[in-house]
């Protein structure tokens, strides 16, 4: 008899613990489903901590309208098959003003239909708490970040000044109008997301997936023209070429890599000799230093 | 040279072999601590880039950053790899802790880059909790210094007993084993009574990397492991599997009426169908009938699995509970012992009432008497009146209502717990349980025919505590005396608890620091509540300066029960009144710790009354009171009759 748990058996541990926690401790929860891999861990996690119930809170898609076409279908396709209560929030704001990537930069953009954005949809409903799938092994501030973030009634992360976390004894205490943003994947890396979609046999978007796709070469970025709101710069061509995503966000602002990686152990493979962190597809990463720490002091999960 | 510090670990046998291997690797929990500018971010960076964690981008900004803000020269500055917020990188120190994954091909590790500044010990405590080994990094040149010796107390204190003493910035002293030998034989002196199973001391530089992951050719006399072989071959096992069966029930899952889940995480032990467990705080037994789970029932589970049981009966079990074996049990009890270390810049004050938490179970505590607080250079026990931030000490610690519970040195998952400010909930402090001080079971409460209902309907009254708030002079004592004649005018039942009075009796032995005003107010409190349950209408009349105070009394009280009467009156006209002359002494400088003066008075935010007196008279005061007054009993009486009882 085997008693010892595996490393994976350790962090699914864990993060079910989170799950429930939440659960039993706030009036108001939600989870941010973000469609993309760790969202898809995130809710087969969910399914599982509060199984033979279903989660026991919504799942809130913050649609910033240029999502790849593939995750919205994606989306409604897992909502429908695990029968949770799907809310979609677009700022409409944003969309009356036509704010995009392309004029306005990813900076503007981002901060607009996805920061504020998530802000409106937090107050429209009055969640207490919010599950995110951030990773602390991501990026330098994620790394400081506690499991259960607090945040105030204006929904800002003070880095400088975070409640100690001792053990798994977790203060889920909040006046009214403050909120907790709670990460279940903390402790998950990049492998072991993979690893666990590949063990777990959990469904991601095809985008993964290495396939032909009509991709533009922009700012040394591969991006998929995903609609015809891309207009093509001069010199620019479409060329279909063998790509996938290693991440997915915004379509203008996601670069794809060249890759014949089509199954889930081809993935794998190819990660364990990667040389280029995941966040490195992301354009609003590289806008300026600091730069996830401020969005996230604003609000951006 | 540029190095490439990509992962090289390319898989051999195909991806599920090596995937396969990845998961018989054992995890290493550890932190890095000690004082400032010891190097502990510079060493972590150095274990990253040594075992290939950074990615070419990630190297990229490291040396754009180490430009900007790096404070090694021309070379790479490892220590902004982990200090990720924009603050710490503008100062150049460590504020938080961050998280920090990688893997040999022996071992995987979560390490945990602490702060060295004192400010920021509850940062370290937090890296620590989860920790299974400290690294105390050492500064050669300085040897042990009063935060080497704070960290491994609290290190110690949290349940860590393996230790790395690296003596850092060897190359600095010229890798002198003389001062390696004096560093190590101090922090042994020092250490001896800590409680540490192994200390393993290792003379190092993380900025160059000798026995970091490679032997330094400069220390030909050192013949231990490198930092790194030690890392991946020490024994932190401890067999928790092995403890008796506890199961703290975080949630209780029930969709329909034929479903009845305990969901949990198992803190010690194991269980399968069929085992008989008890309830800790009821006694009651039954038997596991399943272990669900989303793939299928599970013939057995183990501590660190997070499950859902069903039993056999229906026993009740709410979250906070603890499912345990029956052949040994945990403590359940109300009083307890526990080392404290405290996190928040508003002192622990005895008497002060806390909500204490431990992994699933909530309260409220009081410390009921703090017994010493721990210096950290010495070990001397010092008594103490308060505890600072930062601070480490005994406490007796009284809960509302009793908790289940082991001794933390025999478990620490259900040894723990945390303190709340009832206020900001911020978290002020975590705590280490000792031992109990006495059994609740063995206190049962009288469950006597004649209670306060009974009592109070006798009177033709509903209980209630009239909380009389305000500063010295606002007009309390008057508007209560005339609150009292009215009611008992109209047959009402009443008594009136008085600060001054008070003061010269039950209270004669508290002077007015901050801890004794608490007391002050604790005590009162407890006397109204003995009084309201004998059905009387209790008007107290106390500046009760605090908000934590006057909340912690109405938590005393039965729901509805306690009226906040806020009386205010601007200090300038308190002070123009000055009924007994203290404004005149107090602003002098004669009295000190005078409320409105030199010591704080915190307005109540929602009073159930409000009574604002400039320009009013007592008696309009008191007509707003017996107003609503009535209000509340017929409300009441409306609701009981409507309840059919």
């Amino acid at each position: 008899m085997t008693i010892a748990l595996t490393h994976l058996q350790r962090l699914e541990a864990e993060s079910i613990h989170i799950f429930r926690e939440v659960a039993a401790a706030f009036a108001k929860p939600v989870m941010l489903y973000s469609v993309g891999k760790d969202s898809s861990v995130l809710m087969h996690l969910a399914m599982k901590a509060f199984y033979p119930a279903k989660p026991p809170f919504p799942f809130l898609h913050v649609d910033t309208t240029w999502k790849f076409r593939e995750m919205i279908a994606f989306r409604d396709q897992m909502a429908q098959k695990l029968g949770f209560d799907l809310l979609v929030h677009v700022n409409e704001d944003g969309v009356r003003d036509n704010i995009n990537p392309f004029d306005h930069g990813s900076n503007t953009h981002t901060h607009v239909m996805k920061t504020v954005a998530l802000r409106q949809a937090l107050d429209k409903y009055g969640f207490d708490a919010a599950f995110g799938g951030a990773r602390r092994d991501e990026e330098k501030s994620r790394a400081k970040e506690r499991i259960f973030s607090f945040r105030n009634a204006q929904h800002v992360w003070d880095p400088k000044n975070q409640r100690p976390e001792m053990w798994k004894i977790f203060n889920t205490r909040i006046a009214s109008g403050e909120s907790i943003r709670v990460f279940p994947l903390s402790n998950w890396t990049e492998l072991d997301i993979w690893q666990y979609i590949l063990q777990e046999n959990i469904p991601i978007v095809p985008l993964y997936f290495a396939k032909q796709r009509p991709v533009v070469e922009r700012d040394g970025m591969l991006i998929l023209r995903d609609d015809e709101r891309m207009k093509l710069r001069p010199g620019e061509t479409v060329e279909n070429r063998l790509v996938r995503f290693r991440t997915l966000g915004c379509y203008p602002l996601t670069g794809a890599i060249e890759s014949d990686a089509d199954t889930l152990e081809a993935i794998v493979g190819e990660m364990l000799t990667a040389r280029t962190s995941e966040r490195q597809g992301r354009l609003i990463d590289r806008d300026e230093a600091g730069s996830m720490e401020k969005k996230k002091r604003e609000g951006y999960f | 040279m540029r190095h490439i510090l990509a992962k090289s670990l390319a898989p051999t046998d195909g991806v599920r072999d090596y995937l396969a291997a990845q998961e018989k690797k054992s995890l290493l929990r550890f932190l890095t601590c000690g004082s400032v500018d010891d190097g502990k971010s510079t060493l972590i960076g150095r274990l990253l880039s040594d075992t290939k964690q950074i990615f070419e981008d990630q190297l990229a900004a490291l040396e754009r950053d180490s430009r900007k803000h790096g404070t090694t020269g021309d070379d790479i500055d490892f220590a902004l790899l982990v200090d990720g917020l924009e603050a710490e990188r503008e100062q150049g120190i460590t504020i938080d802790v961050a998280y920090r994954f990688f893997a040999t091909p022996k071992r995987k590790f979560i390490v945990a880059d602490t702060p060295g500044h004192e400010q920021y010990t509850r940062n370290m405590a937090t890296g620590a909790s989860t920790a299974d080994l400290a690294i105390v990094l050492i500064d050669a040149r300085q040897g042990v210094l009063p935060q080497t010796r704070r960290h491994s107390i609290i290190a110690s204190l949290l349940g860590i007993r393996h230790i790395v003493l690296a003596v850092n910035k060897i190359d600095l002293v010229g890798f002198d084993q003389a001062v390696f030998e004096r560093i190590t034989e101090a922090y042994g002196q020092f250490s001896r009574d800590l409680g540490f199973q192994t200390i393993v001391p290792i003379p190092m530089s993380a900025r160059y990397g000798d026995n970091v992951t490679s032997r330094s050719d400069s220390m030909a006399w050192y013949s231990g492991p490198t930092l790194i072989e030690h890392l991946e071959t020490v024994s932190v096992e401890e067999a928790v599997v092995e403890l008796p069966f506890r199961f703290p029930v975080q949630y209780v899952n029930r969709p329909n009426l034929d479903f009845r889940g305990f969901a949990g995480t198992i803190a010690s032990g194991s269980v399968a169908p069929g085992d008989e467990v008890v309830v800790a705080k009821s006694g009651k037994s039954s038997r596991v009938k399943r272990i669900v789970s989303y793939g299928g029932d599970l013939a057995q589970a183990a501590a660190g699995q997070a499950i859902t049981l069903v039993l056999d009966d229906e026993v009740e079990i709410s979250r906070g509970n603890m499912l345990v074996s029956p052949a040994a049990r945990p403590q359940v009890a109300d009083q307890f012992a526990a080392n404290i270390v405290w996190f928040d810049e508003h002192a622990l004050l005895p008497g002060r009432s806390y909500i204490l938490r431990t992994e699933t179970d909530q309260t409220s505590a009081t410390v009921t008497d703090l017994k010493y607080r721990i210096n950290v250079n010495d070990f001397a026990h010092e008594a103490a009146k308060s505890l600072d931030m930062n601070e480490v000490g005994i406490c007796n610690i009284s809960t509302r209502t009793p908790i289940a519970f082991d001794t933390f040195a025999e478990n620490r998952t259900t040894g723990a717990f945390i303190l709340i400010d009832r206020i900001s909930n911020a978290t002020v402090g975590a705590g280490m349980i000792l031992h109990s001080l006495r059994r609740a079971e063995n206190i049962h409460w009288q469950s006597l025919d004649v209670g306060k209902r009974v009592r109070a309907d006798m009177k033709n009254q509903r209980p209630a505590v009239f909380w009389f708030t305000g500063l010295s002079g606002s007009g309390k004592s008057t508007i209560a005396n005339l609150f009292e004649k009215k009611l008992f005018a109209t047959g009402r039942h009443t008594y009136i608890l008085d600060g001054d009075n008070v003061r010269h009796g039950l209270n004669r032995d508290l002077g007015f620091t901050d801890a004794d005003r608490v007391e002050n107010i604790r005590r009162v409190a407890e006397v109204a509540r003995l009084m309201a349950d004998a059905g009387l209408i209790v008007i107290v009349s106390f500046i009760s300066p605090f908000s934590a105070e006057r909340r912690m009394a109405r938590e005393l009280m039965a729901d509805g029960e306690f009226i906040e009467v806020f009386v205010d009156t601007p200090f300038e006209e308190c002070a123009r009144r000055d009924p007994k002359g203290l404004y005149a002494r107090a602003l002098n400088g004669e009295i000190k710790n005078f409320t409105g003066v030199d010591s704080p008075y915190e307005a109540p935010e929602k009073p159930e009354i409000h009574l604002q007196t400039l320009g009013k008279s007592a008696e309009q005061m008191v007509d707003a009171l017996e107003h609503w007054l009535n209000e509340r009993d017929i409300a009441e009486d409306q609701y009981d009759n409507g309840g059919g009882i």
